[in-house]
């Protein structure tokens, strides 16, 4: 379902064209509100309809083989951590209501500044692991796996 | 054209895409280089781009080694039969031993990972996949990746890498244009990590219209990962194993929740199981090695994608279709029903979409399945892309040239859809190849390889002509025509587009000829590709707007001549279901249990093809 944009509601603040991740949110010059320039290169991906703080933008089923009358509305809140969807169905016999988390902690924060971190040892830059590792493999004291450990070898040829 | 130059110099890492395997290098890479100069260049917006944009409803490559439910060895075994033997087991074996910490740090970020209440591990949907609320999946990953970079250029199109004129092969950074602005951005970099996207819309789709829109992989996933590389003249392995994907019909919602969480299963049109009557054929094909449906039975081996395919496909043409998916035994658990909605909203949304629109509620029907026009790329199940190396303490020596994750070209990296052979890596996988690469990246600045690195104005100004040029094209042969888009000096991105997918879909095995190609067609399609690159240098854009379609028609159209020759190349049938060789319809081994290396010339286009052993995990 191509994205497309309520002429009321749209005042032109370009969230839209900001976030588009195939680049099809455009601004009319003329009217100085948003749009969709390439509808066939819309994956209906909700991330303009996310990101609209007047819930201008809609979508309305692909026109090759969605009929008209659905709707499938979302409200998406970082402060809450949560998301909102509801579906209604083009005979009106279903309307769902589904609410689900998007983030379990505050916005930014629990991400890690590695340039603040110790850095790594010269041992530690020399072996297989990564940042957090061992530790984060399997949240033990266990080390990192290796052919050896595993009791394996690389063999050529045909092995099924 | 009054666009400015804009440099960027002294860079020491430079991350071409940032999708999960870009924000999982730009990450990483701050640890290992914590006074190194980390830049991203990003085609839209890094908090919503690649093909985790819209969110995922599960995490498809997680071990639980913590659990005690796998270790990396059995999920290498896993990758190696469902494609059919043709994988990098050592590039496997290193991202599996990894992606556990990923996935741990991703919770610690903030991802909800749903938990199983008896078990207190992670809720699994199947073996290897973990479900999730992931619809802010790509937000959370790329804070972290914003917070390690020192500059993140969002709406930068990358056309081309830098090339080293002081040392043949080797990388001294990339150049593109600012969609927004029409700039010209030249990043001069030590290193360059390429995790660009694989590859939708090369084939016809089965879509017409606005439909065409709703591909299975992201429509902006440009081929730029191999448009890139190839360019380079970095060697490429396994281009020939497009995917096929059996989706919802239209809408291309995932099945794997429906299958392995809510035991949904398919029956044709009659409401007759029908996968087991195809396989004693199929078994003639690839042989009892492959295809052993007892066995599989006993020992919980997965039958390969491509043959669960091939029966669907078969069974269709057979006239016994359409496919239906049986949910409405599921659905009637209001829990289980919830599960199938929000798997579509997490990840699909346009499936919810779709249902909404034709009143199919799959509690009281059971809705169709179909399987999906070919896309190449290196995450799923499938393994195309770049020949890189694997890491020391793993590779044999055809695998190993020094640096994990480094392409035939010096100081260039790949990560996700870019690295060949690495299947079922998925998003945390590709995260986890990332932070490889950008290890084994700082690794090589730190030995010194990228010293002396030149890079001559006139290469940078060969380059700015070479990407404005469809833009001034248009300016000299637009007015020659009245109005429209029909020129006969012209062609413009969408018209190349359309020319590139019937020459696929027909020549190399797409959707409308049941995924049917032989030496004949594919010698065919290579002169018409030929004759299609030559009339790439006649592309006309209008705007700027239009020069980014211009170039993620050139990457795809590279991307579609490596297909091309790949699938000649190898003279077998290794994936039916994936594709056919109706010229040599079964499975090989004796030669063909190889990999398919190749590499374009980047001065004379010329391509060479070569086999590489195939290694593989067994006791020692």
């Amino acid at each position: 379902m191509p994205t497309f944009v309520y002429m009321t509601r749209c005042d032109g603040c370009g969230q839209c064209v900001d976030i588009c991740p195939s680049d099809i949110m455009h601004i009319d010059t003329t009217i100085r509100r948003a749009y969709n320039i390439e509808p066939n290169m819309c994956w209906e991906c909700y991330s303009c309809v996310k990101a609209c703080p007047h819930n201008a933008i809609d979508v309305r089923g692909y026109a090759d083989f969605a009929p008209l009358g659905h709707s499938v509305r979302v409200r998406r809140d970082e402060e809450k951590g949560v998301i909102a969807w509801r579906i209604i169905f083009r005979n009106g016999e279903k309307d769902m209501n589904l609410l689900a988390p998007i983030t379990t902690k505050p916005w930014g924060q629990c991400t890690p500044k590695l340039k603040e971190v110790p850095a790594p040892s010269k041992e530690m830059r020399d072996s297989q692991l990564l940042f957090n590792e061992p530790k984060y493999i399997r949240l033990d004291d266990g080390g990192l796996h290796t052919l050896e450990s595993n009791g394996l070898k690389m063999q050529a040829g045909v092995c099924y | 054209m009054a666009y400015k130059t804009i440099i960027e110099d002294g860079i020491d890492v430079l991350v071409v895409g940032a999708g999960l395997g870009g924000t999982g290098a730009a990450f990483e890479a701050r640890y290992w280089g914590q006074d190194k100069k980390i830049v991203i260049a990003e085609k839209a917006n890094i908090d919503r781009s690649g093909a985790v944009a819209q969110g995922l409803y599960a995490i498809n490559c997680y071990m639980g080694t913590r659990f005690g439910e796998n270790n990396p060895e059995d999920h290498v075994r896993y990758a190696r039969i469902d494609l059919m033997g043709m994988v990098r087991e050592d590039l496997l074996f290193d991202m599996a031993r990894h992606v556990d910490s990923a996935v741990h740090q991703f919770e610690e970020w903030g991802l909800p990972l749903m938990r199983n209440p008896k078990t207190g591990a992670y809720q699994r949907e199947g073996r290897w996949q973990i479900m999730i609320h992931g619809e802010s999946y790509k937000p959370i990953v790329a804070e972290a990746a914003k917070k390690s970079a020192d500059k993140v250029f969002n709406r930068i199109c990358v056309t081309h890498l830098l090339m080293d004129e002081s040392k043949p092969n080797r990388i001294a950074g990339a150049v593109g244009f600012n969609v927004r602005t029409g700039n010209y951005h030249v990043f001069k970099s030590k290193t360059v990590i390429v995790a660009a996207g694989g590859a939708s819309n090369i084939y016809k789709p089965r879509s017409v219209g606005e439909g065409a829109g709703r591909v299975w992989y992201a429509p902006w996933s440009s081929g730029s990962a191999y448009g890139l590389l190839i360019g380079a003249g970095a060697k490429m392995t396994q281009m020939e194993n497009r995917i096929v994907l059996a989706r919802f019909k239209d809408g291309y919602g995932p099945v794997g929740a429906y299958f392995l969480h809510l035991k949904t299963y398919t029956q044709n049109g009659l409401g007759e199981e029908y996968e087991s009557k195809w396989w004693p054929q199929l078994q003639e094909m690839v042989g009892k090695e492959y295809l052993d449906p007892e066995l599989s039975h006993r020992t919980h081996r997965p039958i390969p994608t491509c043959l669960r395919n091939h029966a669907l496909i078969s069974e269709v043409n057979a006239g016994r279709g359409p496919i239906h998916m049986v949910t409405m035994e599921a659905f009637q658990d209001p829990h289980l029903e919830e599960i199938g909605w929000h798997n579509f909203l997490g990840m699909t949304v346009g499936q919810a979409v779709l249902w909404a629109a034709t009143d199919v509620d799959p509690k009281n029907e059971n809705p169709e399945l179909t399987t999906s026009e070919p896309y190449v790329m290196g995450s799923h199940a499938t393994g195309c892309g770049a020949w890189c190396s694997g890491p020391e303490d793993v590779s044999p020596p055809e695998y190993f040239w020094g640096y994990n994750r480094m392409t035939t070209v010096e100081g260039l990296f790949g990560a996700g859809d870019a690295v060949g052979g690495t299947p079922h890596a998925f998003s945390s996988g590709s995260f986890t190849e990332g932070r490889l690469a950008a290890k084994a990246a700082c690794k090589y600045i730190d030995d010194g390889k990228a010293e002396g690195i030149r890079v001559s104005d006139a290469q940078i100004e060969r380059r700015r002509q070479e990407i404005y040029k469809p833009m001034e094209h248009y300016r000299v042969y637009r007015n020659e025509i009245t109005a429209g888009s029909v020129n006969p000096n012209y062609i413009n991105p969408r018209q190349g587009l359309d020319r590139l997918q019937k020459l696929m879909d027909e020549y190399c095995g797409g959707v409308t000829v049941s995924y049917m190609t032989n030496e004949n067609l594919l010698n065919i399609g290579l002169k018409k590709m030929k004759l299609l690159e030559e009339d790439l240098e006649k592309l006309a854009a209008e705007n700027i707007h239009e020069l980014l379609r211009a170039w993620e028609l050139k990457h795809r159209q590279l991307t579609s001549e490596a297909v091309l020759h790949h699938t000649l190349f190898r003279k077998e049938t290794r994936w039916p279901g994936y594709y056919y060789r109706g010229d040599a319809l079964k499975v090989d081994d004796e030669n063909w249990h190889v990999l398919t290396v190749s590499r374009r010339d980047p001065d004379t286009g010329e391509y060479t093809m070569e086999k590489a052993p195939c290694y593989h995990l067994v006791d020692a």
